[in-house]
């Protein structure tokens, strides 16, 4: 019965071809009849796996043969790449440079697809901004997925199709990943975590604290996209507006910048998520114990976005972007940073926003477009939950 | 954007600057109260004190719904939504108010089913959806507010809805003006009005303040704009020694008020005998209750509430503040032990509150432009 358990991965062979017998041991013949049926069988366990089911059940979280071929059918299939392949327990790395950036953020956005993006390309790029703007190169990603009971299974292939996009278009790879199912009710359809390996190819250290009194604030594009559309995908409100989140991987935009910007001129990078503009400006002048005075007319915001903010109450400095970052740089280099950024389609709109200043340590002075003045605190409660 | 702009322009702020300054008597203080709390919001949110003279100062009033909920309903509000019978929808500003123990956030936290709608028509659909439940719709606000919570009664009784209902604290607005009027610790030159309010009741209500108390009213937009052209006006009636009630925002306060809105307010609700405000203490005739013809939607009669009255913290001045007694960073706990994060007051809560305003924007020194140091005063030290 050898024929029965010689799985070779490399014989794809269907037409009833045996292998040798091992010498010195012999084997009870097998009817015609009963070969056909093993040869068939055979073929069928070796066909590519494919998820029968249209929902997630519970099955496929258990580790069986259910997870396998969700894993190899959907997972590894977007993925695939020559680290994930062996879907050994851990990815084998290799690191170009002696040191690294290391990050993981959780994705929980509600809905999961929204004009411009989903939690799939939210949860890469995310990851790789996060990684991008301490300086570093992000190259490896991991992704582990918790799943409800009942969830579509052709929102996962969707959500980890536009991961694989993602990836692709930041140049990063997925190496390792996880999948775990809760029961209907325990989790809303889909959350996603991604951590994330970057080396550093250039010696840069930089951070807000870093920032001095004159320097300048730059945004690389408009604010606030990201979180006004999802609070309008979210349908509460009833109103419609032609906006798309920004959803983007920054590390091309950032390779840019350090390209143009010695590094002791750099400052320091934030990518403008939860909290948006507003809480980086904070984190700028708590960190540096310096004030920042930074002009509503120079930042950037969209039409759509300032008319959905001005009706909803909301400030968009304190939206949250997913494709923008806030730059602080000698002043000397603004115009350098500025040209470098616009030289991309992601920082077409980036604009010089304001200054760190020595006045008034530790608070963000905002010169309204009236023409008064006013503090832009960090934000209290959360007007905005699970938006990314 | 249009007609958002056009009342932010900061060239035409400049000029209004001017004229403002230009008719400040020498050596004279000038005082005036912006009643609602969406004037002192747009008044901090862009700067607008910086266009003001120093003898202008501008004294915030009590037209904060949220503000002026006394910590005893939120407990009889807490009681009702804690029922497991219940749902108790809200307003989003409600939920941070601090009751006796803890908040609608708090106890929304801790299991409590709290909802928070953007609409009290949001409620009808819950109860639609929520057939053995009871949709309790916690209704604040000033006469702004008042119609849409009419509005749904009448439509939950058109539909024959048997589970909604109404917690209602509506209070009205020219109660706690004349609170204030009779107040022996404040005098004012003047009164911004309250532009929300007035789409509501018009202009004629606020014929008493000139004619009895001598003071002029403007009733005022909501843009920056708005407000500095009100200021100019009430300087303007000053120095022409006049004392009437004039209407600035007329783009969308007709002087009559709304006859459908008011309309409906009186055929849901009722002036109550008394209220009691935050800070004010109870003040006669100052809110609203259900109607009889409506008990079925009268939460107060549905259920039983505790009613009991709770008094203040003892360190919070919300009283003073709100009826312009105090600055707020005159309180004592200003900053330090109430702030956004751990609010003490219902002032420091509501985005309109002076408080709240005052803290998120106001905390600095500031810089007045140029047009607004008045000639033959020093300018602040931090002037350039």
């Amino acid at each position: 019965m050898t024929t029965l358990r010689d799985h070779d991965h490399g014989d794809h062979g269907d037409h009833g071809e045996r292998p040798e017998e091992p010498a010195g041991r012999r084997t009870l013949p097998v009817s015609d009849r009963e070969q056909q049926v093993l040869d068939r069988i055979d073929r069928a366990r070796r066909r590519a796996p494919r998820v029968r089911e249209d929902r997630i059940t519970m099955s496929h979280g258990s580790g069986g043969k259910a997870t396998h071929t969700l894993i190899e059918a959907v997972f590894l299939s977007a993925f695939r790449n020559p680290l994930l392949d062996p879907l050994e327990d851990a990815a084998d790395l290799r690191l170009p440079a002696a040191r690294a950036a290391f990050t993981t953020d959780s994705y929980v956005v509600s809905p999961l697809f929204f004009p411009g993006g989903d939690i799939g390309d939210l949860a890469v790029n995310g990851t790789v901004n996060d990684l991008s703007v301490t300086g570093a190169t992000p190259l490896y990603l991991s992704a582990g997925f918790i799943l409800e009971e009942g969830f579509p299974v052709a929102d996962l292939v969707r959500l980890t199709e536009s991961m694989r996009k993602a990836a692709a278009e930041a140049g990063v790879r997925i190496v390792t990943g996880d999948t775990k199912v809760v029961q209907r009710g325990k989790a809303d359809g889909c959350y996603i975590n991604t951590a994330g390996v970057g080396v550093f190819e250039r010696d840069v250290t930089l951070g807000v604290a870093r920032s001095r009194p004159g320097d300048a604030i730059i945004v690389s594009g408009p604010v606030g996209d990201h979180g006004i559309t999802i609070m309008l995908a979210r349908g509460e409100l009833d109103i419609e507006a032609d906006v798309r989140s920004d959803t983007a991987p920054l590390n091309g935009l950032i390779a840019g910048l350090l390209d143009a910007v010695p590094v002791p001129g750099l400052r320091a990078m934030r990518d403008a998520t939860r909290g948006g503009v507003a809480t980086i400006l904070n984190e700028i002048a708590t960190a540096a114990q310096a004030g920042v005075l930074v002009s509503e007319g120079d930042i950037p915001v969209r039409d759509e976005v300032r008319g959905a903010s001005e009706l909803l109450g909301i400030d968009p400095m304190y939206v949250a972007c997913e494709g923008r970052l806030v730059a602080v740089v000698d002043d000397a280099y603004a115009d350098h940073a500025v040209a470098a950024l616009r030289a991309q389609p992601l920082g077409e709109q980036a604009a010089v926003i304001g200054h760190v200043t020595a006045e008034q340590p530790g608070i963000v002075r905002l010169k309204t477009a009236f023409g008064g003045t006013r503090i832009v605190d960090m934000l209290v409660g959360d007007p905005l939950p699970r938006i990314c | 954007m249009r007609f958002v702009d056009e009342f932010r322009d900061a060239d035409k702020a400049h000029a209004l600057a001017a004229k403002i300054a230009a008719l400040c008597e020498p050596g004279r203080e000038y005082k005036f109260m912006e009643v609602c709390g969406g004037h002192t919001h747009t008044i901090y949110k862009h700067g607008l004190e910086d266009y003001l003279p120093e003898s202008i100062t501008l004294v915030h009033g009590p037209g904060c719904p949220v503000c002026v909920i006394p910590m005893g309903r939120v407990d009889d509000a807490m009681h009702l939504a804690a029922r497991p019978d219940v749902i108790m929808t809200s307003f989003g500003d409600m939920m941070r108010v601090p009751g006796s123990n803890g908040s609608f956030f708090d106890a929304k936290a801790a299991g409590t089913d709290i909802r928070m709608v953007y609409s009290p028509l949001d409620s009808l659909k819950l109860a639609r959806q929520n057939p053995d439940r009871q949709i309790v719709f916690m209704a604040i606000g000033f006469e702004t507010t008042a119609p849409s919570t009419a509005m749904t009664m009448l439509r939950a009784a058109a539909e024959g809805l048997p589970n909604f209902s109404v917690f209602c604290n509506h209070v009205t607005i020219i109660p706690a003006i004349k609170a204030i009027l009779d107040s022996p610790d404040l005098r004012l030159d003047g009164f911004i009005g309250p532009g929300h309010v007035s789409t509501v009741i018009g202009c004629r209500p606020y014929e008493f303040i000139a004619r009895d108390y001598g003071k002029p009213v403007v009733v005022a937009g909501f843009e920056p704009l708005d407000i500095l052209q009100s200021i100019y006006m009430l300087m303007l009636q000053l120095s022409a020694g006049r004392c009437e009630i004039e209407n600035q925002y007329s783009r969308v306060v007709p002087w009559n008020g709304n006859q459908v809105a008011l309309r409906a307010i009186g055929q849901t609700m009722e002036l109550r005998p008394y209220f009691e405000w935050r800070g004010l203490g109870f003040i006669s005739h100052s809110a609203l209750k259900v109607r009889d013809e409506f008990a079925a939607m009268d939460a107060e009669r549905l259920f039983s509430v505790p009613g009991v009255r709770v008094a203040d913290p003892k360190a919070c001045q919300c009283g003073e503040v709100l009826k312009g007694v105090l600055k707020p960073w005159e309180c004592k706990v200003f900053g330090t032990a109430c702030t956004p994060e751990t609010p003490i007051g219902t002032c420091m809560v509501s985005p309109e509150g002076a408080c709240a305003a005052y803290y998120n924007y106001g905390r600095m020194h500031r810089d007045r432009v140029a047009e607004a140091v008045v000639a033959g005063r020093a300018p602040r030290a931090a002037t350039p």
